[in-house]
């Protein structure tokens, strides 16, 4: 009775092991089966690299280029900022801060990422975009630049937790050793430390960029979302995501227009596979 | 010499300058909407359902919106990501097979919230037939904090000693009861954190709920997990974005509420997390 209990355990225990592959499976299946339909409509040439989007027209023209050009203004933008300031952000604390203000420092790092993306937004509305707007005298200021700022701050947990995992990582004997020589502190950190743990700070990098493209409230409410090829950074984008979000509630389900979002949400799973899986690589390479 | 110990100087108060530039500004937007919503709270607004096109009144359905849909969350993610930590630390081998699923894990974490969104509403509202209910809702938010919670609770798990099971195990108990009675007890800080931890994150959320679950406008409570209902961060979208001329202190008081909700998960969370490290015994 004992042994067929142990057996049945295992195998509950077992199914909700494996349930993460499961529900990865499923999100990818449901999005293939309710997005591959647009296919029948416009061909994966045409939908990748259609320059007009106006899914509600007579006839429907689903090209998202302009979406695309849009998540990878606002993301390029963000990176700009986000990697030199996060990854010195990081140094910082894992080399030079004092023991007290390291965990204060980190303190308000997991503060940020609590932050719910729409608050952030909300506080980009009211401070960020009326900012831009003055400065660049612009007729409005939710643009890509104001939407590239504030990913840029939504970026910098990801970013800053994961590269100083990385740089406390390094043995302590290739810091000593570099002391040992004469070599300031800065050039430790410069020729030693950094270099060494660049594997685990590229894959920092990559995985804050992941979270750049994937987010979705806040740059829904500060980039203007304008569905037009962008030539400008202070022009209004719309990304991939904030089209979803803000067109799902009104497609009517099974139409051309419905399967077009499920067919933008593939590219976006795509898009976080490849940086997840890649970033993985890179993190695994540093741990042997 | 000389000028080594000047570019160390420089290049430290640029480290310095990047890490202010990003822990000031969270700081300050904390404060501004303490500020700033602080005056809004009022046990009216608390509860009280939204009046005058939602203008006025209170946020009252959101936080029970919120409140449902977080608790239908948990009840989903935390046996699951439980038994998938206890999978992970006590049965797993290092092979092929539990590669793939920390590969799955990590891929969960980093899918974008608005595609469990789509996903939610394919599974959930259209082919499960659950139509844009409390239950959608929470099913998605489950599936998106179940990384969270595996995560935690692995790592709570895997830093019970090793000696502690085999002290069990040859005393005669079975597998099994030596996790139930011995590994388990001796986890449950780290399991609490986790699950709390996912909690705050789900109560934050507003993609997955877009449209699965939420309700612009809903003056009245749900009455079970087929309604539809409204949810705090949903609210604060809609009143910051799709109705005009709210007034002000009504969005900051919103996000005010929000972000007190999640903040005081997350130092709950820590609070557990310090207080289990000084009692632990080993």
């Amino acid at each position: 009775m004992r042994k067929f209990k142990e057996f049945i355990i295992e195998k509950l225990v077992f199914i909700c092991g494996i349930a993460s592959i499961i529900f990865v499976g499923l999100i990818f299946l449901f999005l293939l089966k309710e997005g591959l339909a647009v296919l029948k409509t416009v061909k994966l040439f045409d939908f990748l690299f259609g320059k007009s989007w106006y899914p509600i027209s007579e006839p429907a023209q689903l090209g998202i280029l302009p979406l695309i050009m849009g998540s990878f203004l606002v993301t390029l933008g963000a990176a700009i900022i986000s990697i030199p300031i996060g990854v010195a952000c990081a140094v910082y604390i894992a080399e030079i801060a004092p023991l007290k203000i390291k965990e204060v420092l980190k303190g308000g790092i997991e503060m940020l990422a609590a932050i719910p993306s729409v608050v952030l937004g909300f506080i980009g509305m009211v401070t960020l975009v009326p900012w831009v707007k003055n400065i660049f005298h612009l007729p409005t200021g939710l643009t890509a630049l104001s939407g590239s700022i504030m990913l840029a701050f939504m970026a910098m947990p990801t970013i800053v937790s994961i590269a100083e995992d990385a740089l406390y990582s390094v043995p302590k004997t290739y810091k000593e050793g570099a002391l040992a020589l004469g070599a300031t502190h800065w050039q430790t950190i410069r020729r030693v430390i950094l270099p060494a743990a660049s594997s685990g700070i590229l894959a920092a990098v990559m995985l804050g960029l992941g979270r750049v493209i994937g987010e979705t409230m806040a740059v829904m409410m500060i980039t203007g979302n304008a569905a037009v090829m962008p030539n400008s950074i202070l022009q209004p984008v719309r990304t991939l995501t904030a089209t979803i979000a803000a067109e799902m509630g009104e497609a009517v389900v099974g139409s051309e227009h419905y399967f077009a979002l499920f067919a933008i949400g593939i590219v976006l799973f795509i898009i976080s596979f490849a940086i997840n899986v890649t970033a993985d690589l890179f993190l695994h390479k540093n741990n042997r | 010499m000389k000028n080594s110990k000047r570019d160390q100087k420089i290049a430290f108060a640029l480290l310095l300058a990047a890490t202010l530039l990003v822990v000031i500004p969270v700081g300050l937007i904390v404060l501004i909407i303490i500020q700033k919503g602080l005056p809004a709270i009022n046990w009216q607004f608390l509860t009280d359902v939204p009046r005058q096109g939602m203008r006025a009144g209170g946020i009252f359905p959101a936080i029970i919106g919120t409140i449902y849909l977080v608790g239908g969350a948990i009840v989903f993610a935390l046996p699951i990501g439980l038994m998938a930590a206890i999978y992970l630390s006590e049965y797993s081998r290092d092979n092929f097979l539990t590669r793939i699923i920390k590969l799955a894990i990590v891929n969960l974490a980093g899918v974008p919230s608005v595609v469990y969104g789509l996903f939610g509403l394919a599974l959930f509202v259209i082919f499960f037939k659950f139509g844009a209910s409390i239950l959608s809702g929470s099913l998605t938010l489950g599936i998106m904090i179940l990384p969270i919670i595996i995560t935690t609770s692995r790592e709570a798990l895997e830093s019970v000693p090793y000696t502690f099971r085999e002290v069990s195990l040859s005393l005669g108990a079975s597998k099994w009861q030596t996790i139930r009675h011995i590994v388990l007890p001796n986890a449950v800080s780290g399991i609490l954190t986790g699950t709390i931890l996912g909690l705050g994150r789900a109560a934050g959320e507003t993609a997955p709920i877009l449209f699965t679950v939420a309700a612009f406008y809903l003056p009245q409570l749900p009455s079970s997990i087929f309604d539809q209902a409204m949810a705090l961060p949903y609210h604060l979208y809609v009143i910051s974005t799709q109705v005009p001329n709210v007034d002000e202190k009504v969005r900051y008081g919103t996000a005010l509420v929000l972000l007190v909700l999640v903040l005081f998960m997350n130092l709950v969370a820590i609070v557990i997390r310090y207080k289990f490290r000084k009692m632990k015994r080993w």
